[in-house]
């Protein structure tokens, strides 16, 4: 796994500090090649790893990617699933059945009769990955070494008990798509106990991690002794808490936590990118 | 308050494991349920719905005890409190059932559908003391709580006009029927979308004395309206102004915000930044213009699932439980006031057409 990892909210008008700057966002990346145009920067200074939600645009994306081989050779994809708005959209409106025939078109259950849907789904396992296949279909052919779960559905989850769920998430992204299952969480010690609790050994966690506490369920001290003592290997997100801490003392910080593995980063202009990426890099001793 | 259902001491209850039951397993429901489950010394004992495919999946993967009538539920399970979140319309007669059985209820928004029903659980709860909460979580936001703390403590001076706006993408198009669609079931962007903004701007300045006109559009839907405007009167002359439309795409998810001007200052609030110009320096505000972010105004909670206030508002209402307290926020008394507006709206409306 690489150390520094792009992630995605600018692109998509999500913003935890400004709904102005969200707004100004959406309007600047509504053509996709204004994304493709920050991700090559991003890649041009050697950042490989694009860190992104199953967006409905993500498609538009992999699609130039596939159609450029030789210019994204090394560009890996770690896909976080699901977009959870698109879900949750669905299911105020038509309910929870009909939002899983909406979105597993293409997958196995066209091929079922409309009256064995119920059947299929009764096993979550059977569906989760009916899911989890209609959400990979965009990433076909790519590289995608690590694929995670959305905060809010591994949320839901542990909040639920419904703790053997990531375990077989783990065994069907190995097993099908030969990854590693990554969980993004708000809840980080949680999720260890609950990952441990069922076997998924040395997970790939990605939690918000900042100097100031923002969004760290449990508090920053659990959280740090986490870091420290647990088997994981944790990525940090919400470094700068959107915004909240200035750079240079935000990556200090994280910087220093003993047993972080990776951090993840959203920019938009090729000074920001670099700046960061220069603060990590120095932080860390990494050479260019 | 009244007795105990289970009879016994406050200290015995603010030490046990609160049992939980939900009616409605939804979106929201399973929400609540997630969140109660995992906040210290509580558990979900039951949930109820009618969908027979969310029963067996919760029963075989999460151990739980299911039901599909509500009733059943709550006599056959031992329950401190349940969480309604089912279809607006079918609120009344559940949580009326609940307090009779002597459980604390917190309901979604809205309470009911008529002030009348609201006003009549409010009222049967204060009677059997039993702890009343509604989901206007939007009360639990940092940035509204200290825009509603600078106004009560008269840092800018006295209200003279409200503007609270919501507009999110609910209904883009003509989409299939469900609750959500149907008037009488507390479906439409009035009941089930403009409340919250309704309900924010009681919480910040107290709900109007009048309304004098109102708008509710059909855009997309049928049978209801995607959007609603209104002009309201305060007391003390203070005006207001409501625009809500659910049909607009322009934001990712829904967007909501308040301007309050007053004779010494204003304020502009939204879930994450607030915005405050101070006639005069107050506390950490100078004069002029200051920025706050939900950074540095949200309190932090022990469980995250899809936004702090979430949690907040269930924790309080659990703490509430085991205090034996029942003045909190978003009590049912307070919901009746948001449904009261609701209702002049709808008035108003029929008026002007």
């Amino acid at each position: 796994m690489d150390r520094i990892l792009f992630g995605d909210n600018q692109f998509f008008g999500v913003n935890h500090m400004s709904e102005e700057k969200a707004r100004q966002q959406l309007v600047r990346f509504k053509e996709t090649s204004s994304i493709i145009r920050v991700l090559d920067d991003a890649y041009d200074m050697g950042i490989r790893t694009f860190m992104c939600t199953t967006h409905d645009r993500i498609g538009e994306i992999c699609d130039h990617m596939r159609a450029n081989p030789a210019r994204y050779r090394d560009f890996v994809y770690y896909p976080c699933m699901p977009y959870a708005h698109k879900y949750a959209n669905s299911v105020s409106q038509v309910g929870v059945l009909e939002t899983i025939q909406r979105f597993s078109t293409g997958g196995v259950i066209n091929t079922l009769v409309r009256g064995a849907v119920g059947a299929v789904t009764q096993d979550i396992y059977a569906l989760m990955t009916l899911l989890i296949d209609a959400e990979m279909k965009r990433f076909e052919g790519l590289n995608t070494p690590v694929i995670f779960i959305q905060n809010v559905v591994t949320d839901l989850l542990l909040g639920l008990r419904l703790h053997p769920v990531f375990a077989e998430f783990a065994r069907y992204v190995q097993e099908r798509y030969h990854a590693e299952p990554g969980f993004i969480t708000m809840n980080l010690p949680l999720l260890l106990g609950a990952l441990e609790e069922v076997g998924v050994k040395n997970p790939i966690v990605c939690a918000n991690i900042n100097k100031i506490g923002f969004r760290m369920c449990g508090g920053i001290e659990a959280y740090v002794e986490a870091l420290r003592n647990r088997r994981c290997r944790p990525i940090a997100m919400s470094v700068f808490a959107s915004g909240a801490i200035a750079p240079a003392q935000a990556i200090e910080w994280v910087c220093k936590l003993e047993g972080l593995q990776s951090i993840v980063f959203g920019a938009s202009s090729p000074a920001n990118i670099r700046h960061t990426k220069t603060l990590i890099e120095n932080a860390w001793g990494l050479s260019n | 308050m009244a007795n105990d259902r289970w009879n016994e001491s406050q200290s015995e209850r603010a030490s046990r494991l609160m049992r939980i039951g939900i009616v409605g397993a939804g979106k929201m429901g399973l929400s609540h349920y997630a969140i109660a489950n995992a906040l210290p010394n509580a558990s979900v004992a039951a949930v109820c719905d009618t969908s027979r495919y969310i029963l067996s999946v919760l029963r075989k993967y999460a151990g739980i005890e299911t039901h599909t009538s509500y009733e059943e539920m709550i006599d056959q399970t031992r329950l401190d409190c349940i969480f309604i979140a089912t279809p607006t319309s079918m609120h009344f007669e559940c949580a009326k059932h609940a307090l009779e059985r002597d459980l604390h209820v917190f309901v979604e928004k809205p309470l009911t559908l008529s002030a009348s029903e609201s006003r009549t659980l409010a009222d049967l709860a204060a009677q059997r003391g039993r702890v009343n909460m509604v989901g206007f979580h939007n009360r639990y936001i940092g940035t509204f709580r200290e825009a509603r703390r600078l106004l009560e403590a008269g840092a800018l001076g006295r209200v003279t006009s409200i503007h609270g706006s919501a507009i999110g993408p609910v209904v883009v198009k003509q989409q299939a029927s469900t609750w959500r669609s149907r008037k009488a079931e507390g479906g439409g962007c009035l009941h089930d979308y403009a409340c919250h903004v309704v309900d924010l701007m009681n919480f910040l300045v107290g709900p109007p004395t009048k309304v004098f006109k109102a708008r509710m559009q059909s855009i997309f839907s049928r049978n209801v309206e995607d959007a609603v405007s209104a002009e309201f009167e305060y007391r003390g002359g203070a005006v207001g102004t409501l625009e809500t439309n659910w049909s607009d795409d322009s934001v990712r998810k829904m967007t909501t915000k308040i301007n309050i001007q007053c004779t010494n200052g204003e304020l502009a609030v939204d879930r994450q930044e607030l915005k405050v110009r101070c006639g005069t320096a107050f506390d950490v505000y100078q004069e002029g213009w200051n920025t706050r972010w939900i950074t540095d105004l949200q309190e932090g909670v022990a469980f995250y699932l899809r936004g702090e206030e979430y949690t907040a508002q269930v924790a309080a209402f659990l703490s509430s439980i085991r205090s034996g307290s029942v003045v909190h926020e978003n009590s049912f008394a307070s919901a009746y006031e948001t449904d009261r507006v609701l209702d002049l709206i709808a008035r108003a409306d029929q008026a002007a057409a």
